[in-house]
């Protein structure tokens, strides 16, 4: 399946403007702080990444370079890119070892490379162990507080989807559609697998360094448990999956909704935990029995045939 | 310190043959039906939690249980095939198994705790907290009856599975599905029935990880990466490979936490890579790495 779908461009029109105006209409703190999360998770989902060791590392990297270099306020903004360009390098030796194998044992080397870095950040000293960093200072008043992480957050998930439009329409997007159908037969024909897997592994490293840099400095702190959580993993996996698969629009869609869904159930059951896992289960099996392809491609489906 | 070593690969060897139990099922479920059971982890925290049931309200003991919890097991693992495997069919059918089983695990993750709250809770009999001297070493009761029972369960896995007209519709269906419904073999049926055989299995090793470890609802995420992980060194399918690769993790562990516990969990992380790096498809794993 090659056809690429994106959103169409009125909708997109709409759908950016009402992102921009958004803390703008909204301007409860606690309403714009969901929305700068949800918007850090629009941008994990684009980039594609389903591997929160670079999301943590971003994180990390943000306290100690801040640390070191005594950076505060404002400023802190500026070391984000850098702290992209960590994540992108760290991606480069995990990138070279785990792109040799394929689906399940790919899956595993995942995980047993993110306890790898999860238990250091645990037991270095230079991450302060259990009790983390602590995210630079900045001053400001709490009821603007989050409307510059919110703008920043947009500017890096737009930055990401424009990145992943461009990369399908480019020749290097066809080699990586050509992989993921068949690499064998990808290699065959002369596509240079090892070098284009490992250039789209470190491209949508960046971004998520990035963002984990960021939401390092929103929260105001880092600790190992939550710098490396599986449940990001996870969150995004799914986001992805329900938006649909090889869509532009799909982990955008994704995370729009089930970022704002899982803290809906948070604040609905706050009384008990239990409940709102539960239900957020059951609403994923529904849509995922429902609608198995995802989201965006069951409904063009369905659009198509009606 | 040639003691301590020895110690450690005594409970290296019958830690793993814990682990082994608990994994046996999803190197079974994975072999078969080419899926991911994220929920493994959750599943061996269900069956921990029904032997706790039976010992504590009825005060059957552990072992005697288990031929409850068994059955029961079984009954659940066919359900969750009916219910939410079985109607997943061709289009990323590996990626779907993924979220399709950890949305089964949140599920029976939060029926956990509105049943039985957050506080942590350990199975309790004579003994699991008795030990015997053997040869200079104090090994707990508990691990070699885990060890015994692991012989055996295994041991019958492997006859059911190489031994009898079933296994060997088990194994055509492995090797090629298409092939095996061409010969007749009802393959939804083998593979219900092995994913209620996976869980089932699951049942032995639960019992025996809620006696040496204090679980609660939230203990399955830590069991899961360790049982993917084991699944995958010892080769998919392959319940042999599953054992090897349980006892090596707890070895390995055992061996570095003579030196220093805190990085005895990383040291096996790491040498896993370095296994799979060198063979992806695992030490016993037999399938081609052509097998998208």
């Amino acid at each position: 399946m090659i056809t690429a779908r994106s959103a169409p461009p009125a909708g997109l029109v709409v759908l950016v403007a009402a992102i921009a105006v958004f803390p703008l209409v909204f301007t409860n703190p606690s309403i714009t702080e969901f929305g700068v999360l949800t918007l850090i998770y629009v941008g994990a989902a684009s980039a594609w990444n389903v591997f929160s060791g670079f999301f943590g590392s971003g994180a990390y990297a943000l306290g100690l370079l801040a640390g070191h270099w005594r950076v505060s306020g404002y400023p802190v903004f500026a070391l984000l890119p850098l702290c992209g360009l960590i994540a992108g390098a760290i991606a480069v030796p995990f990138g070279l070892i785990a792109l040799r194998v394929r689906r399940h044992t790919f899956v595993v080397l995942t995980i047993a490379v993110f306890f790898i870095f999860q238990l250091m950040a645990f037991n270095f000293s230079f991450t302060g162990g259990s009790s983390g960093i602590l995210a630079p200072a900045i001053t400001m008043s709490p009821q603007n507080y989050n409307d510059p992480f919110y703008y920043i957050a947009f500017a890096i998930a737009a930055l990401t989807v424009v990145m992943s439009i461009k990369v399908r329409r480019s020749r290097f997007g066809l080699r990586l559609l050509a992989i993921r159908d068949d690499e064998d037969r990808a290699r065959g024909l002369g596509v240079p697998v090892t070098r284009i897997k490992l250039t789209a592994f470190i491209m949508s490293a960046v971004p998520v360094g990035m963002l984990g840099a960021l939401w390092m400095f929103f929260i105001g702190q880092v600790l190992p448990q939550y710098g490396f959580d599986p449940l990001f993993d996870l969150a995004v996996a799914l986001m992805a999956f329900l938006g649909g698969f090889g869509t532009v629009s799909g982990p955008v869609l994704g995370a729009l909704i089930v970022e704002p869904v899982q803290q809906w159930l948070t604040l609905e059951f706050t009384s008990s935990a239990s409940l709102s896992l539960i239900v957020e289960g059951g609403l994923f099996l529904l849509v995922i029995l429902v609608m198995p392809r995802g989201i965006i491609p069951s409904a063009a489906e369905r659009l198509k045939r009606s | 310190v040639s003691v301590q070593i020895t110690g450690a690969i005594l409970d290296g060897i019958l830690g793993g043959s814990v682990y082994a139990l608990m994994a046996a099922g999803l190197t079974l479920i994975f072999g078969v039906l080419d899926i991911i059971n994220i929920a493994q982890g959750i599943l061996v925290v269900l069956g921990a939690y029904l032997s706790y049931v039976l010992s504590v309200h009825l005060g059957i003991d552990l072992f005697a249980g288990l031929a409850i919890t068994v059955p029961a097991m079984f009954v659940i693992g066919v359900g969750i095939y009916w219910l939410f495997i079985k109607p997943l069919r061709g289009y990323e059918r590996t990626a779907m198994s993924l979220l399709v089983t950890y949305a089964v695990a949140i599920i029976i993750e939060g029926i956990l705790y509105q049943a039985f709250g957050v506080n942590f809770v350990e199975l309790q009999a004579w003994y699991v907290t008795a030990t015997v001297r053997v040869g200079g070493y104090y090994l707990p009761v508990i691990y070699l009856f885990a060890f015994a029972m692991a012989a055996v369960v295994l041991a019958a896995l492997w006859v059911m599975l190489y031994r009898t007209r079933f296994g060997r519709s088990v194994r055509a269906t492995m090797q090629n599905r298409t092939a095996a419904r061409l010969v007749g073999i009802d393959t939804d049926r083998v593979a219900a029935v092995c994913f209620g055989i996976g869980v089932a299995v699951t049942a032995f090793g639960a019992m025996i990880f809620g006696a040496t470890n204090s679980f609660n609802a939230n203990s399955g995420y830590d069991l899961i990466s360790r049982l993917l992980s084991i699944v995958i060194l010892g080769g998919l399918g392959s319940i042999t490979g599953a054992l090897g690769a349980a006892m090596f993790m707890t070895t390995v562990e055992a061996l570095v936490a003579i030196w220093n516990p805190n990085w005895a969990t990383l040291v096996y992380y790491a040498a896993l890579v370095i296994v799979l790096t060198w063979r992806p498809t695992g030490l016993l794993g037999q399938r081609a790495a052509r097998a998208q």
